[in-house]
């Protein structure tokens, strides 16, 4: 992961003129033909998203990373996704996109949410952590929030009962419970995770979130490894905001994964520079962290600011998904020098960059 | 800080002749007047904090007499709980009442103790002050919010069934009149304490219908507040917001299950529960202020409990009651006492026992 870059970034501070002792690289042995470029289907996006998506684009030239993006242009005003998109990722198995901004109290359901749903990404993943060199309140921080992205509140299932009274279902069903769990686990096991939580209010909506905590715990039994704890939401809350660092891993239905993924980006640095994405059985789809609906605003876009480290960082998790982590690796160091070195930074992170300021500055440190 | 509290005041004098649409009338001129209030110390820590309460209110003079009921050990028929008739019956009568914290007892047949009060005195909104406190510091310096949260209806209406085995449905409802309701006791809190913003939390670009009809509701009250300024913000974005830079918002007003997470999470921001004041508002101008932690069995009876919630709770209840100016002092004998230092309890890092805690602040009456 990205922790293997720390010890050649250490160096680079103690020894700024690149005098530097000679280490082992890191190898990764591949199979003959796996240089061969690979195709991935790229949706900029509303607002923001083509800006941060250009930013992504001419890394990944400048790196000669053995990626191609088919771009298909979506917008939130749509009512539906495109089928020809659906099919270019179906196809592809990869994808990478902007914010899709969704009109607020229309009749019209959100394309992200229809997009997750079509493909069956169940997974939503952002990982919440300190960069060196961004002041934080809160230090070690280095949290996964797993959230079960295709039922729950969003199901989207209202009706008005009579005129003032309205109802809205939040479905909640073992099988999903179940899978969710299980990916929650597996991410933990295979990443070297020690600790997964399960957040819920199973005081309250105790059939609900019951049926979530038992799902939970029975996948917690087959992991003897993996530490397994339940916090209420409330508490959860409290807690990310005093002392982040007893979370590790958490596993949480849908809209309180929302507010917990945004919560702990928060705390970490902000939504604009934690990576993220969804990932299904079959499909994954990388973009920013958390609030991926945000598309920013006018100004920001006007003056072309926007953040690109979070989809830099996405970019990179998409990287190892296909299996090139050395690109990926590289990618990280980069982005992470730039960011240490303070000089290239957008006015979310206390600086007053643009965006290509800062994808040129990547672009610089790549080695 | 200063300035704003300064202001706060000012308009806070300056509002004192408009009259309080949701609270009865009140004859508050002659201070002789005493104003009975109910009391109900709970479990655990609450008799040596209730205490704690009783000495600060007696040393300031303050016109209130208390009337205190106990949970019993019992099931009362009447309210199904162990919350008695009579106790009910005492502050629907006094309108105005503090509790201290109840440990609900595990067991069947009965609701639980706040479940009751809700349901029976039809308690609509709960409001949590969060400042933070000068003195004892949190990585949080310049939180100065309200949180309002509608307390009866939303995610937490406890409809829920298994349809199948393996699937089960929870209802959220939301209606006008709720929801008017809640809106209506925002804009007015913010008039009356010179509050300028007052911002709607919602999810209504997933939950169209739900949230939409909550914001609509919100945005027909703020047109009768066009001195208010109203935004609204999405949840996520209020989250990370208010983790980033908590001094961005000034009044909240959000559904049940919304203004649940946003008040813990605003109360660990200025220091955890054991410091943050709490009331609930219900139908007819009925105050509960109520102290949000538990009843820490482990400290009970030892005098090392930290009453400053259950202080601060009764500070605003006495702002309820339009005792502005006793409850301004006793707010700055608590905000001074934890600012010097001398005496801390064991929570906030001191060595304090509760009593040497209480009389510091009396002294600084």
């Amino acid at each position: 992961m990205a922790r293997r870059s720390m010890p050649i970034l250490r160096q680079l501070c103690n020894f700024p003129s690149s005098n530097l002792t000679p280490t082992r690289s890191v190898t990764y042995m591949p199979r003959p033909g796996d240089g061969a470029p690979r195709a991935v289907t790229l949706i900029p996006g509303d607002g923001i998203g083509p800006l941060v998506t250009g930013a992504v684009e001419q890394v990944m030239q400048a790196m000669h990373a053995p990626v191609y993006f088919e771009r298909y242009d979506v917008h939130g005003d749509m009512d539906r996704v495109p089928e020809d998109v659906i099919q270019s990722i179906k196809k592809n198995k990869v994808c990478l996109k902007g914010g899709l901004a969704t009109p607020m109290g229309g009749g019209v359901s959100s394309l992200n949410v229809q997009l997750r749903r079509e493909l069956d990404l169940y997974a939503s993943l952002v990982n919440c952590f300190n960069l060196p060199g961004l002041p934080t309140r809160h230090q070690d921080v280095d949290i996964v929030v797993i959230r079960e992205n295709t039922e729950g509140e969003y199901s989207g299932l209202e009706h008005e009962v009579v005129p003032g009274v309205v109802e809205s279902l939040k479905l909640i069903t073992k099988f999903c419970s179940e899978r969710i769990a299980k990916y929650a686990f597996e991410y933990a096991y295979l990443n070297n995770r020690k600790k997964v939580t399960a957040v819920h209010k199973a005081n309250i909506m105790k059939l609900a979130d019951g049926l979530f905590l038992e799902s939970c715990r029975e996948v917690a039994t087959k992991y003897p490894g993996i530490k397994y704890n339940e916090i209420i939401v409330d508490n959860c809350c409290m807690q990310l905001v005093s002392k982040p660092e007893q979370f590790d891993v958490m596993v949480t239905p849908n809209l309180y994964g929302n507010l917990v993924a945004n919560t702990a980006a928060g705390i970490a640095g902000g939504t604009g520079v934690m990576p993220g994405g969804n990932v299904g059985a079959d499909h994954a789809v990388f973009e920013q962290g958390a609030s991926a609906g945000n598309v920013g605003n006018e100004k920001l876009l006007e003056q072309k600011k926007a953040n690109p480290v979070a989809l830099l960082l996405s970019s990179a998790m998409m990287l190892r998904h296909l299996q090139f982590p050395s690109f990926a690796d590289r990618l990280e160091t980069a982005v992470e020098r730039v960011i240490l070195d303070g000089k290239y930074r957008t006015k979310d992170l206390g600086g007053s960059s643009t965006t290509q300021e800062v994808v040129d500055a990547v672009i610089a440190a790549l080695d | 800080m200063a300035t704003q509290l300064l202001r706060r005041r000012l308009t806070q004098i300056l509002s004192h002749g408009s009259p309080n649409p949701i609270s009865l009338p009140r004859p508050f001129s002659s201070a002789t007047d005493t104003i009975r209030a109910t009391l109900f110390p709970g479990d655990g820590i609450g008799p040596e904090i209730a205490e704690s309460v009783k000495q600060v209110f007696r040393t300031a003079e303050v016109p209130i007499e208390w009337e205190e009921h106990y949970v019993g050990d019992q099931v009362d028929p009447r309210t199904q709980s162990f919350l008695t008739w009579e106790s009910l019956e005492s502050v629907r009568r006094n309108r105005v009442g503090l509790k201290g914290p109840m440990a609900t007892p595990i067991g069947k047949g009965h609701r639980s103790l706040n479940l009751t009060l809700r349901k029976e005195l039809n308690l609509y909104a709960n409001v949590r002050p969060c400042y933070s406190l000068p003195g004892y510091k949190t990585r949080y310096d310049d939180v100065n919010l309200i949180t309002i949260r509608e307390n009866t209806e939303g995610e937490y209406s406890g409809l829920e069934h298994q349809v199948v085995r393996g699937v089960v449905e929870s209802l959220k409802i939301i209606t006008r009149q709720a929801s008017l309701r809640v809106a209506e006791y925002a804009f007015h809190y913010a008039k009356t304490h010179g509050r300028e913003r007052v911002s709607a939390i919602h999810k209504a670009n997933i939950m169209q219908k739900t949230d939409g009809l909550f914001l609509k509701c919100c945005r027909e009250v703020a047109e009768k507040y066009p001195e208010i300024t109203y935004e609204e913000v999405v949840i996520d974005n209020c989250c990370m917001m208010l983790v980033k830079n908590p001094a961005l918002f000034d009044v909240l007003v959000m559904p049940n299950l919304y203004g649940d997470i946003i008040s813990d999470l605003c109360a660990g921001l200025i220091g955890g529960l054991g410091l943050t004041p709490s009331c609930n508002i219900g139908e007819g101008g009925i105050a509960l202020a109520e102290a949000v932690h538990g009843s820490a069995p482990d400290i009970a009876g030892k005098n090392m409990a930290n009453p400053t919630a259950l202080l601060l709770s009764s500070v605003s209840m006495l702002r309820h009651l339009n005792l502005h100016d006793k409850a301004d002092r006793i707010q700055d004998a608590i905000l001074n006492t934890i600012a010097e230092g001398k005496y801390r309890t064991a929570d906030l890092g001191g060595t304090s026992t509760t009593t040497d805690f209480t009389k510091a602040i009396c002294d600084h009456l």
